[in-house]
Order: C-alpha cells, then structure tokens, then sequence
C-alpha cells in the first residue's frame, strides 16, 4: 500500500503543476481558441485529482460535463463566430478588470484555504477507499432527494428559457 | 497455465508498467484487424471484388505496408495552420481510444482498471474524442476542415444522448455500472429458471442494442453517418490537411475505437467474455475470456461494417431528427418500460 501512496503524491505534484501552468496560459494567451485548449488541460487536471482522491462517480462526471460538453460548446461556439487562427489583440480586459480581478482572485483563494484548514483541521486521510458510485445514489436518492429534485426542475428552467430566447417566432 | 497466471500478483509499478504495454500493443493490433478483415477483405467481397491481393499470403499484409508507407511520408503543416495545435490534435483523438481500453474487461481479471462504474467511464471517455476533432478541424486554416470539425461536433454531441440512454435499459436490467457486473450477470442469469444460455440481455434489450450500434456508427463518422468526412463534399473533413503518421494515428484511432465500442456492446449484450456452459468463476477464463470476447466483438463488427458499407450518406438534417426525433424519444420509452418491468417482475 505504500507503494501506491508514494505514487498518488508523486501524481499530484506533476498534475497540480500542470494545472497551474495551464490556469495561467488561460488568462494570458492572445488566442481565444488557445484560451479555452488550455482549460482542457487545467480541467482534465482537475478530475485526475478527483481519482486520486478515489472519488470516481465526481471524476467522470467531471469529464463527462466539463469536458465532454461545455468545452466542446464552447469551441464550437468560437469557431462558429471567429473562426481565424492567430492572435486578438482585444482580448485583453482593461487595466482596471485586471486589478479587480486579480482582488476576488487572492480573496476566493483565503476564502477557500480558511475552510478547508478550519473543515478538516489536522485529520490524516490513511488509506482512502475508493467512493462507490451506489453509495453516492443512495445518498442523492434519500438524503438529498428535495436539493436534487429542486436543482432537476432549475435546469429545466433553464433549459426552456435558453430555447424560448432562441426561437425566433 | 492457467493457474500460473491465476497466481500472478505483480508488484504496484511492475503491473502498471505491464497494463501500459499491453493497452498501447492492444490499441494498433486491434485497429490492423478490424482494417484488414472489414475494410479490405469483407468489403470486397460485398461489392464483388478481389481486394488487395499482392503484399503477403492473399494480400493479408497489405494494411502493414500502407502504415509503413505512411510512416515514410513528410510531416507537413500547411502554410497558416497553428502549428501546435494542428500536431496535437490526432493524439488527442488518440488518447481518447487508449483510454476507452482501459476499462475493458478482456476476462474476469484480465481489465486494467475493474471500475465501478466502468459504463459510465467509457461513455464520458469517448465523448473526447470531439475535442481532438475540433483542434483539427480548427488548426488546419482550411474550409473544408473547419466545416468537417462543425459537422462532426454537432454530429458526436447529438448521438452522445441516445447512446447513453441506450445503455441505461442494461444498467437498470443487470442493477450495476461495473463491466464486469454486467458480464456475470447476464451470464449467471437465467430466463424462466432456464439457464441454458444464461441471459444475454439482447434479447430483453433488443430495442437499446439498436440504438446503441446506431450511435456508435454516428460516433464512428462511418457512413450513413459521415457528413464530417463527406469525401465528395468537403474531401475529407477535418482529416484533410493530415499527411504521414498523423493521418495514420486517425485512422488508428478510428479504427480501434470501433473495436472498443464493438467489444463494450458485446459487453452489454451479449454476455461479454464468458460463455454460459462454463461458470464464470473458472480459472480457464483466463486464457478463454479474450478469445470469447474477440469472436463476439467480430459478430458486432461486422454488423457495424455491414451497415457501412450498405447504405448512402445522410443529409445533415436527417441525421439531426433521426437522432432528436427518433432515436432520443424511443431510447426514452425503452428506459420507463425496463423500469417498470423491473420492479414489477
């Protein structure tokens, strides 16, 4: 078993670095197409770490949304509007939505280290088993039923109104 | 031999080492077959014709001396491509198969990650390979490509919903995600207290088996379905500016991933690797699982094949309300009806 534990922290590393190189070639590329190519690498980042911490059902799900659906929209939506390769001079934000940016930036970043030092204080994680996926439905399906049925009916909502915004009739 | 491998428990590194070797041996042998039996030889002789006869016994090699071909060929970019995207594209569509191997179970050990929710994985992993398209399509600085990577997205994200729709029928029968759980329990399974041929769920699911085989020849962008390749209208789709062994890795990738999804409906249809005359806790699986689930991947092959080299192209509006109005509504109908009969039976 340490075998394996050795190899998960190794894991991360390499991965965490990948996904702060990636997070910042996002912001910082000319290129809108490059922008969202890199945030390919920063979320498919981002559900490795969920396997290494066993959590599958979120890891696939992770890819299955992030990836295989929002990231596919939103490069069709890029190559539908603009569509030339090279770089936009105009994709940067003004000097000031910079500063404000990077403000909500250090203050999410303190906001979320306080929770999670205050959630977990000093627990040691020993060996993680790995989540199984019936266990996550059972808890959907009972303890969370009303949130989930309140977020099923949130998205059809949503999912009504993008399609009466859409037609033209 | 067969308990020689039964006892075979490599340490952590060495294993992960040997499932890497295998996936990445697995992935191109597979492509050859199915390139070699299907495109060449049982397409011949569906439109009456020899096929290639000259490199090896029967021209039996010929697929091996066109990717020792490709691998000869120059490396070319065209002028005002974005180089880096346009190289990493085809190994993006790539990584994209070699990931759908990973959960495969080949016999009840043989798998290289046995996955809770192995079902789940492999829908989510083969929904990737459009992003690889896109960078293609896209990277390329040509019309044709960028309006094949358009088609083939718009095609991948319509027939990504009856797929996995399709599947949920099996799911709710076998009461399990797990690959695995799905092979023992069609094959420990019995209809009517009658266990002679356990209980491939085919014959339960016939309904999501051909939606399934429908998706997954939309998926393949293999005719009807392959308006983002269309040849006589926008040559070749995103594929158009590849040359050498980045085409090469393409039609690998293609041609693999259509094993992989042959081998999942075998997976849920027909009782994957197990046979139901020999119990599935048998150490002879370990040698017999891989070649019952080969002879089985080649019946849903073919059939795939068979519909590929049957019938003309689509239009693009057909095949958006074939899959909205057809397939997506009957999928649906199929999930309540199993649902019911489940709980009622």
């Amino acid at each position: 078993m340490l075998a394996l534990l050795v190899a998960q922290n190794i894991a991360f590393y390499i991965i965490a670095a990948l996904m702060v190189v990636g997070a910042i070639r996002v912001v910082t590329t000319k290129n809108v197409m490059h922008a969202a190519l890199w945030l390919v690498l920063v979320l498919s980042g981002a559900a490795a770490q969920y396997i290494l911490l066993a959590a599958e059902f979120v890891a696939i799900t992770q890819v299955l949304v992030y990836l295989g659906a929002i990231i596919v929209l939103f490069l069709f939506g890029i190559m539908l509007t603009r569509a030339k390769t090279g770089n936009d001079d105009d994709l940067d934000n003004k000097k000031s939505a910079k500063f404000i940016g990077a403000g909500i930036g250090v203050l999410l970043l303190g906001l979320m280290s306080y929770s999670l030092i205050d959630g977990f204080k000093d627990t040691e994680f020993g060996n993680l088993m790995v989540q199984r996926t019936a266990e996550v439905s059972d808890s959907i399906f009972s303890t969370y039923l009303l949130p989930f049925e309140v977020l099923s009916v949130l998205l059809l909502a949503a999912l009504i109104g993008a399609i009466v915004i859409a037609r033209r009739d | 031999m067969t308990l020689l491998l039964a006892s075979f428990a490599p340490p952590y590194w060495l294993s992960t080492l040997i499932k890497v070797l295998v996936v990445s041996a697995v992935v191109p042998t597979t492509a050859l077959i199915l390139g070699m039996v299907f495109l060449f030889k049982i397409m011949s002789w569906m439109q009456s014709r020899l096929g290639p006869q000259e490199a090896g016994p029967r021209g039996t090699l010929q697929l091996l001396a066109d990717g020792v071909k490709f691998l000869q060929k120059e490396d070319i970019a065209p002028n005002g491509a974005d180089r880096w995207v346009f190289k990493v594209a085809p190994l993006v569509v790539l990584m994209s198969t070699l990931l759908l191997y990973v959960a495969l179970p080949a016999s009840m050990h043989l798998v290289v990650a046995d996955l809770d929710v192995g079902v789940f994985f492999v829908l989510a992993i083969s929904s990737l390979s459009v992003i690889g398209v896109l960078m293609a399509g896209w990277a390329s600085a040509s019309k044709y490509s960028l309006m094949g990577a358009l088609r083939a997205a718009g095609q991948l994200i319509a027939y990504e919903l009856p797929m996995v729709l399709a599947v949920i029928g099996v799911v709710i029968q076998a009461g399990t995600m797990s690959l695995n759980g799905i092979v023992l329990a069609q094959n420990d399974g019995s209809i009517f207290g009658w266990g002679g041929i356990g209980f491939p769920y085919i014959l339960t699911q016939f309904v999501g088996f051909f939606i399934f085989i429908a998706a997954v020849q939309a998926e393949l962008t293999q005719p009807p379905f392959d308006m983002p390749v269309a040849e006589s209208e926008i040559v070749s789709g995103y594929q158009v500016e590849y040359t050498g062994f980045r085409f090469l890795i393409f039609f690998l990738a293609e041609f693999a991933t259509a094993f992989a999804f042959a081998a999942i409906a075998a997976v849920l249809f027909l009782g994957g690797w197990a046979v139901p005359w020999l119990p599935t806790s048998s150490d002879w699986y370990y040698v017999l699982g891989p070649i019952v689930l080969f002879a089985k991947v080649m019946v849903v092959a073919f059939i795939i094949f068979w519909v590929r080299f049957t019938y003309p192209r689509f239009r693009e509006d057909q095949l958006q309300s074939l899959a909205w109005k057809v397939l997506i509504p009957l999928a649906l109908v199929n999930i309540v009806v199993t649902a019911v009969l489940k709980v009622v039976l």
